[in-house]
């Protein structure tokens, strides 16, 4: 099995570096968000298992051919009253696994858990600070004279959050625009994407790729619910939803501190306007080349964990 | 006793709030009793809520006088802020937490979108 340690240990390195780069810095992902998002995915699943796979590989290399057997065989070495004597470079493998595994898995939990605590409090002022919409259901309206408009993922508790200055200032068509982008994240569940994409970034922060990873990730997730938008309303009344939005979110209010979000953000909202005036989606080729992609990514740590390696070592 | 509807009790907290909010002291249970005739909620439902509320950090409760009397921890502006800050602030796990439609820019990003709607294709 020391081999597939070896070629999982290259996948890692390679969905470390060069290929997460190589997705952020391509142009092609605007055009299909939503195989872009998926192939992120699988770079960050793929990239995991390699991380992981390839120490537990080394370590567990003594008890067999391939890793279900080896687990079998190590388990119950492990838990046999026999001494098991095990190679340095071994022993070293299974910590480093252990190690790597438990460090993703703490933040992710952690993540999740700091999350879901402000939701619920977020919850818990915006039940006592806005009022029901009145005709739409999981709807709230805030009474604020900033263009507002938001989500508050929370399962089966989700709402859609509108300000009165957004329901003032936009005409019919872009506040159905508005709401079906919104109602397009809860949907797809790109929380859960968010989240992930999140724990990385906080267990890695030191590492750029994860930071850049993360801020793809949510323009990519706004890209696709401007998408389904379309599907509502014109694309000329997303843009000018998005454009409109934009200039009204921060009515001039003395004092006010919220500055804005920086160079990355008016980029991402180019880019969706850009997309929106003059869109040109990637051909059906392309699309289903950048899936089988994603599909191949996650498949070859697969087999390496699962299949015993294909010439005899 | 009747318990209500969890939808209506969270509607029985907003009024509640509100009343605290807008009056001008604190308040004993029968004042609010009073104040929220038009929903003519049970006694011990509004005892109810100003437990919850006191639970959550938002209702203080003097007991030294008798009845007790209730007043706002914050002022409604303060939970207003927070809530806002929240949504348009640059807080780290935003993303994660909720998903707004635009975030903040400068007039000057703001006046480069409305061109990008105008220009030709």
């Amino acid at each position: 099995m020391t081999t597939h340690a070896i070629a999982l240990a290259i996948l890692a390195v390679v969905l470390a570096w060069p290929v997460p780069m190589a997705l952020v810095r391509a142009e092609w992902p605007n055009r299909a968000p939503g195989a872009a998002l998926v192939l992120w995915q699988a770079v960050a699943i793929a990239g995991g298992l390699a991380m992981v796979g390839a120490p537990l590989c080394l370590g567990l290399a003594p008890f067999g051919d391939s890793l279900p057997t080896a687990l079998v065989a190590g388990t119950e070495a492990g838990l046999s009253a026999r001494p098991v004597s095990l190679p340095i470079a071994s022993f070293l493998g299974l910590i480093v696994a252990a190690v790597i595994a438990g460090y993703l898995l703490a933040h992710l939990a952690a993540t999740v858990v700091r999350v879901t605590g402000q939701r619920r409090r977020h919850l818990e002022l915006l039940e006592l600070l806005s009022s029901p919409h009145p005709t739409r259901s999981r709807t709230r309206v805030i009474d604020d004279e900033r263009a507002v408009a938001y989500c508050l993922p929370s399962g089966v508790g989700s709402l859609t959050v509108l300000s009165r200055g957004l329901l003032d200032e936009l005409p019919a068509d872009e506040l159905a625009a508005v709401i079906a982008h919104e109602e397009a994240h809860l949907m797809q569940r790109h929380d859960i994407v968010a989240i992930a994409f999140r724990a990385w970034h906080r267990a890695l922060p030191w590492f750029p790729v994860a930071a850049l990873a993360e801020e793809r990730v949510a323009a990519l997730t706004e890209m696709l619910a401007d998408d389904h938008a379309r599907r509502v309303a014109d694309d000329g009344a997303v843009a000018r939803a998005i454009v409109t939005v934009a200039e009204r979110a921060h009515i001039a209010v003395p004092g006010d501190p919220f500055g804005d979000d920086g160079e990355s953000a008016a980029t991402v909202l180019q880019a969706r306007v850009s997309r929106l005036v003059a869109p040109r989606p990637l051909g059906r080729l392309a699309r289903v080349a950048v899936m089988t992609a994603a599909l191949a990514l996650v498949a070859v740590p697969t087999v390496q964990l699962t299949l015993p390696p294909l010439l005899p070592a | 006793m009747t318990t209500a509807p969890t939808s209506s009790l969270g509607e029985l907290e907003r009024a509640v709030m509100d009343t605290l909010w807008d009056a001008d002291g604190p308040r004993t249970a029968y004042e609010l009793l009073d104040s929220l005739e038009d929903r003519t909620p049970a006694a011990t439902t509004v005892l109810t809520v100003l437990s919850r509320l006191e639970k959550k950090g938002f209702v203080d409760v003097e007991r030294g006088s008798r009845p007790h009397r209730y007043r706002p921890t914050a002022a409604r502006a303060e939970y207003m802020a927070e809530m806002m800050h929240q949504v348009l602030g640059a807080e780290r796990d935003r993303q994660a937490v909720l998903e707004r439609f635009v975030g903040g820019v400068s007039p000057a990003d703001a006046e480069t979108l409305r061109r990008l709607l105008t220009r030709p294709s």
